[in-house]
């Protein structure tokens, strides 16, 4: 039996401003995310990867307070946490049981085989299990990082663009997976691609230059948007109406 | 207690087979509470049955294979650091070859001398630094990142380094306190400064140091500088000293991204 949490939200932010290099790259950003999906929305350089970065306590925010899990200790926290870093690295020497394998021990924890076939089989890849990682396509590839984030059964799952690379039917069966996670997780998808918000999350988050600009579920952005503003779905056009995104066919 | 179920209705129940509901709840119920009647219902026959069934599965399931015991080493060596190590006793290998054919530095200063620093140095960077090590922000997050981890994959390098320095040593007469002090000080001091500029960078920068403050000068004056002479024990000793204190008080910079950058 697991302790019955004492926490409301598994992750909690207040007034948040980390620097990436000399930029403040989230500049104020208030927050709490509690169990489900959580798209991460924004365009490039918004401060997805920073923010995600400093919820995997690898950066440190400049000020502001941040509690994970109702703010256990570092290394207790972290064996709670699955993290798949924006660029990927990876061993590829090692096969994937081998990778998923050595980041499990990274993440100490016990039983290590069984949870490594368990996470394999989960991203569809038992099949190549025994492969060298240098023989896999970038999806395949893609899908061990999302392997090793969930190998430890984390209580909060940050995924730093998980889809790129993944092709339709991949997507549509990692759409799924995160479905399947956000029951009993707190799962943060930075992502760009508004579809993948549409179909899997259940609450979005949108980050512009740095600050929190809308959270709430994908309906209330979509009803944001009228059929003035740019985009393709409701939800685009949600999207541009909150970055106020001018509907000219060729701007940048 | 007193009603059992017979023989027949528990052997009908064990194969799964059609009985009225009230007769399952009540038999189902009883079992609930009588090991004696639970013990009845599991003679070999249902396990072999189970077993039957269970075993053509699997066969087909892909069996996890055992750790290959090379693959354990990783624990203690970085997976990034393998090459670098296999390099690095090539080079000590170099310096022997060449000290031994007589092609020295000045006045027979020791090459072996003027890489053991270095050496480590080189190691070190591959286990923590972000520019050789492709997974460095997939192990900053874990929770065994950190001085322990830290000083695991220090110690590999050194049990490849130093014993490849002490061979070559032997083979060319310097004496061990001279090459040790220094190699364990710049290990440390790589780390220590490390902790605020990133692995990678202190590498880099006590290397850069080392061939232009001492390496340089052995060549042009052709004489072994002050510093790699018995005299400068303490001072490398002092170096070393200081190097750990500043990584026990800064530590927590390796479980962050600022440690290996």
């Amino acid at each position: 039996m697991t302790a019955p949490t004492t926490y409301a939200w598994e992750i909690e932010a207040r007034e948040l401003r980390i620097k990436a290099g000399r930029r403040t790259a989230v500049d104020g950003v208030t927050l709490t995310l509690g169990r489900g999906v959580h798209g991460l929305l924004g365009p490039n350089g918004a401060g997805k990867t920073t923010l995600i970065r400093t919820l995997a306590t690898v950066l440190r925010p400049r000020s502001g307070e941040l509690t994970l899990l109702g703010g256990m200790e570092l290394r207790h926290l972290r064996r709670q946490v699955g993290y798949l870093p924006q660029e990927f690295g990876h061993y590829r020497r090692f096969t994937v049981r081998e990778f998923v394998a050595y980041v499990a021990w990274l993440k100490e924890m016990r039983d290590i085989p069984a949870a490594v076939q368990r996470a394999i089989e989960r991203v569809g890849l038992a099949d190549r299990a025994d492969d060298r990682m240098k023989t896999l396509s970038g999806g395949m590839i893609r899908r061990v990082g999302i392997a090793q984030a969930i190998v430890n059964d984390p209580e909060i799952l940050l995924l730093d663009e998980p889809t790129a690379g993944l092709d339709p039917a991949q997507r549509l069966r990692f759409r799924e997976l995160l479905t399947e996670l956000g029951t009993d997780a707190c799962v943060v998808v930075s992502t760009h691609l508004v579809e993948d918000v549409a179909a899997a999350c259940t609450d979005v988050v949108l980050l512009s230059q740095g600050k929190l600009v809308f959270q709430g579920t994908p309906d209330q952005l979509a009803a944001r948007g009228t059929e003035q503003h740019a985009g393709a779905s409701p939800l685009e056009r949600g999207y541009s109406a909150l970055l106020g995104i001018p509907n000219r066919p060729g701007s940048w | 207690m007193t009603h059992h179920p017979g023989d027949s209705l528990l052997r009908r129940y064990s194969e799964g087979a059609v009985i009225p509901a009230d007769e399952l709840w009540a038999v189902e119920s009883h079992l609930e509470t009588c090991a004696a009647c639970r013990a009845r219902l599991a003679p070999d026959p249902v396990a072999e049955a189970v077993w039957a069934g269970l075993s053509p599965l699997l066969d087909h399931t892909p069996q996890m294979p055992r750790t290959k015991p090379w693959r354990r080493a990783y624990g203690w060596v970085s997976p990034a650091a393998g090459p670098w190590l296999a390099m690095i006793l090539l080079v000590t290998a170099a310096a022997v070859a060449l000290d031994r054919v007589g092609f020295a530095v000045g006045d027979r200063v020791s090459l072996v001398l003027l890489i053991a620093p270095v050496l480590p140095v080189l190691g070190v960077a591959a286990s923590w630094g972000r520019a050789l090590d492709s997974a460095y922000e997939l192990t900053a997050a874990t929770p065994r990142a950190g001085l322990p981890l830290v000083f695991r994959r220090t110690a590999a390098v050194l049990a490849v380094v130093v014993p490849g320095l002490a061979a070559a040593s032997l083979l060319t007469d310097v004496g061990f306190a001279r090459w040790l002090l220094p190699c364990l000080a710049f290990t440390v001091g790589t780390l220590a400064l490390g902790t605020w500029v990133g692995v990678t960078r202190a590498a880099i920068g006590l290397v850069s140091v080392w061939a232009v403050a001492i390496v340089a000068p052995t060549i042009a004056y052709s004489r072994t500088a002050l510093a790699l002479g018995p005299e400068a024990a303490p001072v490398w000793a002092a170096l070393l000293g200081a190097g750990l204190v500043v990584l026990g008080t800064r530590r927590m910079a390796f479980t962050r991204l600022e440690g290996n950058r």
